[in-house]
C-alpha cells in the first residue's frame, strides 16, 4: 500500500535535516505503528506524505500503490486515497461542519470521475456515521472544530476518515489531550474502519492507544529513520524501559 | 487661510447654478440651514484628517464622473423576499416599477411628497439627526444631502411591518448625479426592515435618519451595486432609544470609491445598536471607506462594529470606527472588530480604530488585523481532498462570517452569502 524509500527531508527554510533516509512499508490491511521520542521526525513524516508546505525533499521516494506522492497537491493525495488525522485539528470559524465535509466528500469523488451525493444520501451517510462516534446533530451544524472539545475535535477527524473512507490513514499522536473514555471511543472508531483494503499508520508516543487499536507491525523511529521494527511486544518494552535502552542497542 | 478659502472656493463652485428644490416652508428652512451648514465646514478635502485615507475629489466634483453602466447578468437580490418594492432611476421614482406605496403596521410615501406636506415627524427628523451627527466631527456632504436631496422613501413604522421595505436603485445613465435622503421612523414595539439594493447613479449620494423609539426595532440591510465605475457616499444617522434595536449591514461589491459613514446615538438605556460590513475589491480602482461612529449616552447600551474586508490586486480598504462613552454610560459594552484578508500584497488596508471613554464601568474591546489566508487551514481543507480554489474561497467566506452572522434573518444572510461567494469563484 505504502512504500517509503530513503525519504530525506529537510526544512524549506532552514538548514535542518530532518528525515534521514527513512524506510517503510505498510502492506494492505495492515496496521502499522511508529513510536518514537520527541524530535524523531513522526510528525514531519505525516505531513510530508501528505503535501503540508514548508517542507523540501532531498532524496528518497514515498508511493501509494505505485503512485508517487510527492509530486503531488495535497488534494490529490487525498483523492487518491491518503488520510491524515491531525494532532491539531484545525478550527475553521464561518463554515459548517457539514458543509465541509460535504464539500471534501464531493470534490474527491469529483476528482476520481465518481458521482457527487446527493444532499439526501450525504445526509443519510453522515447521521449514521456520526451517531457511532456519539458526534451530535449540534456538532454537525457547528463550524468545523470551534469550540470542540479535544475529544471532539479527534472524534469529528475519525468521522471525516470514515465518510471520506481513505486506503492510507494515517494517525498523528491521535491520543494526545484525550482522555481515557474518550481515547476508548476514538479507537473504537478507528477499529470499525480496519478492513483488508485499508491501512494504517498510527504515529504515537504511548503504548496505551496500541491496547485499543492493536497494530501488527510496530517501528521505532529516531533522529529520521526506523531504527528498529518489531511486533506489537516492541510497544510493551518501550512502555516498560522508555526509548533509552532501544536507542543504546541500536546505535 | 488659503486652506479656508480652498475650501470655500470649491464649496461655492460646487453649489453655482444649484437650485433647492420646492418644498414647504418648512423644508425650504431646513434645506437653508443644510446649506448655511455647509458653507460653514466647506466641502471636504484629502487634507482633512477625517479624509486622511479616502480623496473626497469625486464625492465634492462639480460634475459626477462617468461610470460605465454594468450588467450584473444575476437577478435582482431578494427576489424572492416578499417585500414592498420601491424603484428610483438615477435618482428618481419610478412609478412604475415601483409597488403602491402602503403596507400594513406602515406609513410610507416619497420625501418630495412629505417635504410639501405638514408631517410634523418628518419635520422633527429632515437634517435634525444630520445636525446632530456633524459635532464632534463634521459631514459637510451630509449637509450637502440635506440640501439638495430631490427625492428618497419616508417611513414611519407604527407597528410589526411585516414584510420589508425594499428600495431599489437602478443606474441607467454614465453621468448620473443623484441625491437621496430617507427618513425612518419606528414606533415604540414597532418594527421595520429596510433593504437597499443598488448603484444608484455614476454618482450617488444616499442620507438615512432613523429614529428608533423606546422598544423599537429596526433592521438595515444594504447592498451597494456592483458598477466598477461609481461613486457613492452614504451616511446614516440613528437615534436609538431605550431597550430597541437598530441593526445595519452593508455588502459592498466592486465600485471605485465608496464612503459609508454610520453614525449611532444611543441615548435610551438597554438600547442595542449594530453596523456592520463586508466588502469585496480586486484591483487598484477599488476604494472602499467605512467610517464609523458611536455614542453611548446611556446606561448598559451594548453596541458591536464589525467589518470584514477582502482586498487584492492592489484594491484599498479604509475603516475608521470610533466608540466614544459619556460618564453616565455605565455598563457599556462596546466591541469594534475591523480585519481586512489581504489576498496578495498589492492590497492595502488602512485602520483607525478609536476609543473614547469617560465611564468608569464598561466593556469596551477593540481589534484591527491585516492577513493572509491562513496557511494551515488551508492545507487542512486540502488534506481532505478540498481543491485549492476550493478551499481559498471557503476560508475567505469564513473570514467574513462573523460580519454576516450579524443580519438576524437568515435568509437574507444567505443570500448576500451567495452573491460572496459567486464573486469569489470569478475572482479567484
Amino acid at each position: 500500500m505504502l512504500e517509503i524509500k530513503g525519504l530525506k527531508v529537510k526544512l524549506e527554510d532552514e538548514d535542518k535535516q530532518i528525515l534521514k533516509g527513512l524506510d517503510l512499508t505498510v502492506e494492505t490491511g495492515k496496521v502499522h505503528a511508529i513510536m518514537g521520542p520527541n524530535g524523531s521526525g513522526k510528525s514531519t513524516l505525516s505531513y510530508v506524505l501528505s503535501g503540508k508546505d514548508g517542507y523540501e525533499v532531498t532524496g528518497g521516494s514515498a508511493q501509494l500503490e505505485g503512485d508517487d506522492l510527492l509530486d503531488m497537491e495535497p488534494e490529490e493525495r487525498a483523492a487518491l486515497g491518503l488520510f491524515l488525522a491531525f494532532q491539531y485539528p484545525v478550527e475553521i470559524p464561518g463554515v459548517g461542519n457539514m458543509t465541509f465535509l460535504r464539500t471534501a466528500v464531493n470534490a474527491q469523488r469529483k476528482a476520481r470521475g465518481e458521482e457527487e451525493l446527493s444532499a439526501g444520501e450525504f445526509l443519510k451517510e453522515v447521521r449514521a456515521k456520526a451517531k457511532d462516534l456519539k458526534i451530535d446533530a449540534d456538532m454537525l451544524k457547528r463550524p468545523v472544530n470551534v469550540g470542540f472539545s479535544g475529544g471532539e475535535k479527534k472524534r469529528n477527524e475519525i468521522l471525516q476518515m470514515a465518510m471520506l473512507t481513505p486506503k492510507m490513514c494515517i494517525l498523528d499522536e491521535t491520543d494526545s489531550g484525550l482522555d481515557v473514555d474518550a481515547m476508548k471511543l476514538v479507537a473504537e472508531g478507528v477499529n470499525a474502519l480496519r478492513s483488508e483494503g485499508r491501512s494504517f499508520l498510527v504515529i504515537t508516543h504511548y503504548q496505551r492507544l496500541l491496547d485499543h487499536i492493536k497494530p501488527d507491525v510496530v517501528h521505532i523511529m529516531a533522529d529520521g529513520k526506523i531504527v528498529k521494527t518489531g511486533g506489537p511486544e516492541l510497544a510493551l518494552e518501550v512502555e516498560n524501559n522508555g526509548y533509552a535502552d532501544i536507542l543504546a542497542e541500536v546505535s | 487661510m488659503a486652506i479656508a478659502k480652498l475650501k470655500s472656493d470649491a464649496t461655492e463652485a460646487r453649489l453655482a447654478g444649484v437650485t433647492l428644490p420646492d418644498g414647504a416652508a418648512w423644508a425650504q428652512a431646513a434645506r437653508k440651514d443644510a446649506l448655511a451648514r455647509l458653507r460653514a465646514m466647506g466641502l471636504p478635502s484629502k487634507r482633512d484628517e477625517y479624509w486622511k485615507y479616502t480623496d473626497p475629489s469625486d464625492l465634492t466634483a462639480v460634475a459626477a464622473p462617468k461610470a460605465a453602466l454594468f450588467d450584473a447578468q444575476e437577478a435582482p437580490l431578494f427576489g424572492d423576499t416578499d417585500r414592498l418594492n420601491i424603484v428610483f432611476v438615477d435618482g428618481v421614482f419610478d412609478a412604475d416599477a415601483s409597488d403602491v406605496l402602503a403596507g400594513e403596521g406602515l406609513e410610507i410615501m416619497r420625501l418630495s411628497d412629505a417635504l410639501a406636506a405638514d408631517i410634523h415627524w418628518a419635520k422633527d427628523l429632515y437634517g435634525v439627526l444630520e445636525t446632530r451627527g456633524q459635532t464632534p466631527v463634521e459631514r459637510p456632504l451630509a449637509a450637502l444631502n440635506t440640501a439638495l436631496a430631490t427625492d428618497g422613501v419616508v417611513i414611519h413604522a407604527t407597528g410589526k411591518v411585516s414584510k420589508p421595505v425594499h428600495i431599489s436603485y437602478l443606474h441607467a445613465d454614465e453621468t448620473s448625479d443623484a441625491i437621496l435622503h430617507n427618513l425612518v421612523k419606528v414606533d415604540a414595539g414597532a418594527e421595520v426592515t429596510l433593504l437597499e439594493t443598488g448603484s444608484g447613479a455614476a454618482r450617488f449620494s444616499s442620507c438615512l435618519e432613523a429614529d428608533i423609539a423606546d422598544t423599537g426595532a429596526f433592521h438595515h440591510v444594504r447592498a451597494q451595486g456592483r458598477d466598477h465605475e461609481r461613486r457613492t457616499v452614504t451616511h446614516c444617522f440613528a437615534r436609538v432609544g431605550a431597550k430597541s434595536t437598530f441593526k445595519s449591514f452593508t455588502m459592498t461589491v466592486n465600485g471605485v470609491m465608496t464612503r459609508n459613514e454610520c453614525v449611532l446615538e444611543i441615548i435610551g438605556d438597554d438600547a442595542i445598536a449594530h453596523v456592520a460590513g463586508v466588502c469585496v475589491g480586486d484591483g487598484k480602482d477599488f476604494h472602499h471607506d467605512d467610517t464609523v461612529f458611536i455614542t453611548h449616552d446611556a446606561l448598559n447600551g451594548e453596541s458591536r462594529q464589525v467589518f470584514k474586508k477582502v482586498l487584492r490586486n492592489g484594491a484599498t480598504g479604509v475603516f475608521q470606527g470610533k466608540i466614544l462613552v459619556k460618564a453616565d454610560a455605565q455598563k457599556t459594552d462596546g466591541y469594534q472588530i475591523s480585519q481586512s484578508l489581504l489576498l496578495d500584497d498589492d492590497a492595502q488596508f488602512l485602520a483607525k480604530p478609536e476609543l473614547e471613554i469617560y465611564a468608569d464601568d464598561v466593556a469596551c474591546s477593540h481589534g484591527s488585523t491585516s492577513g493572509a489566508i491562513d496557511e494551515t487551514a488551508l492545507f487542512y481543507l486540502r488534506s481532505r481532498g478540498v481543491p485549492i480554489n476550493v478551499a481559498r474561497n471557503l476560508l475567505t467566506l469564513s473570514f467574513m462570517a462573523e460580519a454576516l452572522d450579524e443580519i438576524d434573518d437568515p435568509a437574507l444572510a444567505e443570500e448576500l452569502r451567495d452573491r460572496l461567494e459567486g464573486w469569489l469563484a470569478r475572482h479567484g
